[in-house]
């Protein structure tokens, strides 16, 4: 795949590729690559928590919204393909406060208390909330009492801290194929299952592979015994990916 | 100076505000005194269905000023429930750290919490009465009770990352991480000003403590039993051992060698008015099996320290009591400065041991027993975490007996005796209320009035007459 990118003025080579403008600067992607995508591939960063290279993008956290000309509309950056002449802005005033309010959503759905949390200090949601400023909540906290599910050997979920990114469910599923993982029920009472809502340690289909713990952006699913550093591992979704590609 | 506060938040369970209650007979004299804690904290409760490994980080959350007691106490709880031992590093890691932790508690409570009413005076100008006062009236001693202060704060942060609330080192079965050379030579580079600091103040100490016997004798002078831990052979412990239960007399009336078996001799009682439970000595019953834990019941219940310098200040200490046996409350003081010395002394043997950096820290753990018991000397005396889970290791059952509530009814008992001894009169006088705070302040509870912001004190004093009428408040 060929990407290219142009200086403002400069003309696209490939006639396959969109031209868009992302924060003023005029670059130029393949049809099909996501705002998100085209913005990276330009060094521009922006915030993500469900989205991670090497899965299918999911679009839940909404934490990747984005401004686009000619609408009032906000779009996630990671699931809306790059369109030709769109302008697109990455970082507003406007748009650091509704990141700040998804965040405190997220805060406050279920029970985020990070002085106890296993993944302290190596959470994705604690380092957005600091990088926008969150220092309190400001709606009124859930509370939550979810399950806590210990029965797998060494694999442990506190759905607590779960923030419903489906990254381990996609992870589970699309690399290593065992889909396991699953989400039940909607809204509020969304969680993540196992096989057939069983107990961890009693489904079947689970490799032990931990690469749910790997991906798990927060302190949700995470390796008994083990710190939490030497358990993370972005990458390896994209990793993985590349090599299989390449065996095949 | 009014706009200048210092918060240290959020503090203990106890923490917050107190109130004592004094209650006053027909002709005007103090019948008793209540010392009430109104404030309800719930960790018994709130941990259960958390995962037992959690528990150290969760617990210790209770108090700031020593949660590396609360550390200890949780984590060999969960050592139990795991059946592990730890690597003897990380014992000895553990131990390091505690010592720490006492060094600055005790450095703490002694010059900037009691300091300015011992060096300055009960009756000196409440407005100059504090840690600033002191430091413009006696800067050289306030300056060694901050550095040494600071010396147990950095032993806590070179062991384990934080100075407070370091709970991400510790973990059941050892600890996270071990100790460097470098930490090592810089704590030994701190050690002698430490040793200075602490045997001059202990000198000076000596010296006053001749101008201080009518505190001596009215601030919480009672017989009770005491409590603390001591190694198998009766030697100062403040990490492992049994508890020891000494009669008023200096008798050992009980020893409980496997803390599990705690419940066999303590009784928790609860009073409606306030939200600390009674502990007492079921032997004897409530209230009578009252009983205090701390440096000065520490002391008590030890037959030697086990470092030369503590041990020589130890036998001079002995000698303050009947049997070997001090019963005032105001000389926790002296009991906190040999403690700290004796801390020093330890921390330096540790640190001379090769095996203090060896890498091995930790050892694997699950659940393996559904129940676990993990006592410790805090700064205030024995803590106990009682844990029971389920087969996944889930807290089915947290009970926790916290230092400073052990002493609880003593207290109260301590609090009747400087009321009864300077109420007098029906109008409150600011130098009672000081000397009713003093003696809350030589056990030196896990209380926000220990930890008083500049001059003021969190303290509520109302004053009775026989019929029940409130004749006086004072609020501070």
């Amino acid at each position: 795949m060929l990407h290219v990118t142009l200086q403002q003025g400069g003309a696209s080579i490939n006639p396959n590729n969109v031209r868009l403008r992302i924060n003023g600067s005029e670059v130029a992607v393949p049809e099909g690559t996501t705002i998100l995508k085209a913005a990276a591939l330009n060094g521009v960063e922006i915030p993500t928590l469900c989205e991670i290279e090497g899965l299918t993008p999911y679009g839940g956290c909404r934490l990747c919204i984005v401004e686009v000309s000619g609408t009032s509309k906000l779009f996630p950056a990671c699931t809306t393909p790059a369109a030709q002449g769109m302008e697109v802005t990455t970082q507003s005033p406007k748009l650091y406060e509704y990141r700040k309010m998804v965040l405190q959503t997220l805060l406050a759905e279920r029970t985020h208390i990070c002085a106890v949390c296993v993944a302290n200090e190596h959470c994705e949601l604690q380092a957005n909330a600091n990088n926008h400023g969150v220092d309190h909540v400001m709606y009124e906290r859930n509370w939550s009492c979810e399950s806590i599910d210990s029965s797998h050997e060494f694999l442990v979920i506190d759905r607590n801290r779960c923030i419903l990114c489906t990254r381990c469910i996609r992870v589970c599923d699309q690399i290593e194929g065992a889909h396991t993982l699953d989400l039940k029920f909607r809204s509020k009472s969304t969680n993540v299952i196992m096989d057939q809502d069983q107990n961890w340690g009693q489904a079947m289909s689970c490799t032990s592979c931990r690469k749910c713990a790997k991906v798990c952006p927060v302190g949700a699913i995470y390796i008994e015994n083990e710190n939490i550093e030497f358990t993370k591992d972005r990458d390896i979704a994209a990793f993985l990916s590349k090599r299989r590609r390449r065996s095949r | 100076m009014a706009e200048k506060k210092i918060r240290i938040d959020p503090i203990t369970r106890i923490e917050g505000h107190a109130e004592v209650v004094i209650q006053l007979n027909e002709d005007d004299s103090v019948r008793e005194a209540l010392f009430k804690v109104v404030e309800f904290r719930g960790f018994e409760k709130f941990t259960e269905g958390r995962p037992f490994y959690e528990m150290p980080q969760i617990t210790s959350r209770a108090c700031g000023i020593c949660p590396v007691a609360h550390l200890l106490a949780s984590v060999k709880a969960c050592d139990q429930i795991a059946g592990v031992a730890p690597p003897k590093t990380a014992v000895m890691l553990r131990r390091l750290m505690n010592m720490g932790q006492i060094i600055q508690s005790h450095a703490l409570n002694f010059y900037h919490l009691s300091g300015p009413d011992l060096l300055m005076g009960f009756d000196s100008d409440p407005a100059k009465r504090n840690i600033f006062g002191l430091i413009d009236s006696q800067p050289s001693l306030a300056m060694r009770g901050i550095r040494l202060r600071k010396f147990g704060q950095e032993i806590i942060e070179k062991v384990a990352g934080k100075k407070i609330h370091p709970g991400e080192w510790m973990r059941p079965g050892g600890a996270k991480w071990p100790l460097t050379q470098e930490r090592v030579d810089y704590l030994q580079s701190f050690l002698p000003e430490a040793l200075d600091a602490t045997t001059k103040t202990l000198d000076m100490w000596k010296q006053m403590l001749d101008g201080l016997q009518e505190e001596v004798e009215h601030f919480g002078n009672f017989p009770t039993h005491y409590m603390g831990l001591v190694t198998p052979d009766g030697g100062l412990e403040h990490y492992d051992g049994k508890i020891r239960i000494m009669d008023p007399q200096g008798k050992v009336a009980a020893e409980c060698v496997d803390p599990t078996k705690y419940a066999d001799f303590i009784g928790e009682a609860v009073e409606p008015w306030s939200y600390m439970k009674f502990p007492y000595f079921k032997a004897v019953g409530y209230p009578d099996g009252a009983y205090r834990v701390g440096p000065l019941p520490r002391l008590n219940v030890a037959s030697y320290c086990g470092t030369p310098l503590a041990d020589e200040e130890f036998k001079w200490f002995k000698k303050l009591g009947k049997n070997g046996v001090v019963q005032s409350t105001f000389h926790y003081h002296t009991a906190r400065l040999i403690e700290i010395l004796y801390c020093i002394e330890t921390v330096k043997q540790l640190l001379e041991d090769p095996q203090i950096l060896s890498k091995h820290v930790t050892s694997n753990v699950q659940v393996n027993n559904f129940e676990g018991v993990g006592v410790a000397e805090a700064p205030r005396g024995t803590l106990i975490h009682h844990y029971k889970v389920d087969e996944e290791g889930m807290i089915t059952y947290n009970n926790m007996i916290i230092a400073t509530e052990n002493s609880n009814i003593a207290y109260n008992m301590a609090i009747t005796q400087v009321a009864k001894k300077y109420v007098k009169a029906r109008e409150l006088q600011e130098g009672m209320l000081n000397r009713v705070e003093a003696v809350i302040r030589a056990f030196d509870p896990c209380l926000s009035c220990a930890t008083h912001a500049i001059g003021q004190m969190p303290l509520d004093i109302r004053l009775f007459d026989a019929s029940g009428r409130l004749l006086d408040r004072k609020l501070r």
